[in-house]
């Protein structure tokens, strides 16, 4: 794999150079940088690498390291999605707190489709539309024979041979289908139902009913749609002066399991540019003074490496297409206000935040 | 987090004379011990009828409170 010394982030052994990108207007002379979509287009490359049920790897390729970080930060804390918001305790007789409950229970993940929901505003009324209701009606008992009878014949018996409902876990709570929701969102529930959520001993109950809203990650990490969205920049390593074969298991030691190819017929060692993109960038081979000057390490500054793991009801591959659709949103805002700064060129005189600002300029003058 | 209003509002406001009292229900408490139901009255001595311990705990309110799950 041979990338343009241009797209390289170089990695020293101390240090990195080259961080910041050159492809804008002016900084080569007689090039012209300035943006065209025909090239973006031809440059840009999207790819899965690995999906799987609850996580995506792919990679985006060619695009300014804002483009890939806002995609990331939107996933993070602009993707709605549903979480408990509202708990109404009517008993809660166990050791953990009622707020502690109650903050436990907001962060249970929720198979709501979100797509089925709107956003409760400051004013409005719950509604079928806006709120998911659940119920938690659990007390623990002792079982019959108090776990004397334990089957597995050892002295002490288990907490299960001895109590019944002797943990509260998110599959106890019951959902409280309204209006049209029972065909739109199917069956309203916890991802996981095996969350701990309290433990209860003989006597102890638990009884409360919960209000599920939309929110954003940003208002609360409850409603973040993913467990964690990173990425990280395509490593590239260039072998530069043959590697003496007796040392190549030292060699390939310094580098991720399958980053270097040892041939022992050939007796040659390779770096595979398929696995390539798995090296950690650890820096271990620079430290060697026989190889440190037959090696370089970089890292590709437009390949991005997204690793994202879902945890809401959204499918992994759908978290992308929703952070795209939310920025053409943004850019649609940043956009009309522009034209509206402009004076009435946007045609019906811009956005409303525009026109406040400017309401708001006026009652500054008059109180002056 | 707020409490919600208080439920137990006189149903004879408008100053009727004598405000309506709740039936009056014996006073429930639970054993610290073993967790019997037990009563307490008056110039009796403090001790669960099961097990003759003699800390009580008062139950909780069925008063409900409402938090935000944050």
């Amino acid at each position: 794999m041979d990338v343009n010394a241009r797209r390289l982030v170089g990695i020293g052994a101390e240090r990195v150079s080259h961080v910041s990108s050159t492809d804008f207007p002016g900084h080569y002379p007689n090039e012209d940088h300035s943006w065209n979509l025909q090239l973006f287009k031809q440059n840009l490359t999207v790819e899965i690498q690995r999906l799987s049920q609850r996580s995506i790897e792919f990679d985006i390729i060619g695009v300014d390291a804002s483009i890939a970080n806002a995609f990331r930060r939107i996933m993070i804390a602009e993707v709605p999605t549903i979480a408990i918001d509202q708990v109404y305790v009517f008993n809660n007789t166990t050791v953990i707190h009622d707020e502690i409950l109650a903050h436990r229970l907001g962060l249970i993940p929720l198979n709501v489709d979100p797509t089925h929901m709107d956003m409760l505003e400051e004013g409005d009324t719950p509604t079928d539309r806006n709120t998911v209701e659940f119920k938690i009606d659990l007390e623990c008992s002792w079982k019959d024979n108090k776990g004397k009878a334990s089957a597995s014949g050892s002295s002490t018996p288990t907490d299960d041979e001895r109590y019944v409902n002797h943990q509260l876990l998110s599959k106890h709570l019951q959902w409280n289908p309204a209006g049209e929701q029972i065909e739109k969102l199917k069956n309203a529930g916890p991802l996981n139902g095996d969350i701990v959520l309290a433990k209860l001993r003989p006597g102890q109950a638990v009884e409360i009913v919960l209000h599920a809203r939309k929110g954003l990650g940003k208002d609360h990490a409850k409603w973040s749609p993913v467990a964690t969205a990173t990425y990280r920049l395509h490593p590239n390593i260039v072998i530069k002066k043959p590697i003496p074969f007796e040392r190549a298991d030292e060699f390939q030691k310094c580098f991720s399991p399958g980053v270097v190819k040892v041939d022992k017929k050939k007796r040659t060692v390779k770096i595979d540019p398929k696995h390539m993109r798995n090296d950690t960038v650890s820096r271990e081979v620079l430290r060697d003074p026989e190889f440190k000057d037959s090696v370089e390490l970089s890292r590709i500054r437009d390949w991005f490496i997204f690793s994202v793991e879902s945890e809401s009801a959204y499918k992994p591959e759908q978290l992308l297409p929703e952070a795209i659709v939310i920025m053409k949103e943004k850019i649609a805002a940043m956009k009309t206000a522009a034209l509206g700064l402009l004076g009435g060129e946007g045609g019906g005189g811009g956005v409303e935040g525009v026109q406040q600002r400017e309401g708001e300029d006026v009652v500054m003058q008059e109180a002056i | 987090m707020n409490m919600n209003d208080d439920q137990q509002s006189h149903p004879n406001p408008a100053g009727a004379g004598i405000p309506m009292q709740a039936p009056r229900q014996e006073m429930e408490y639970l054993c610290a011990d073993c967790n019997a139901k037990n009563e307490i009255r008056a110039r009796e001595p403090i001790r669960c009828r099961e097990c003759g311990h003699r800390i009580m705990y008062k139950r909780r309110t069925k008063r409900m409170v409402q938090f935000e799950a944050r």
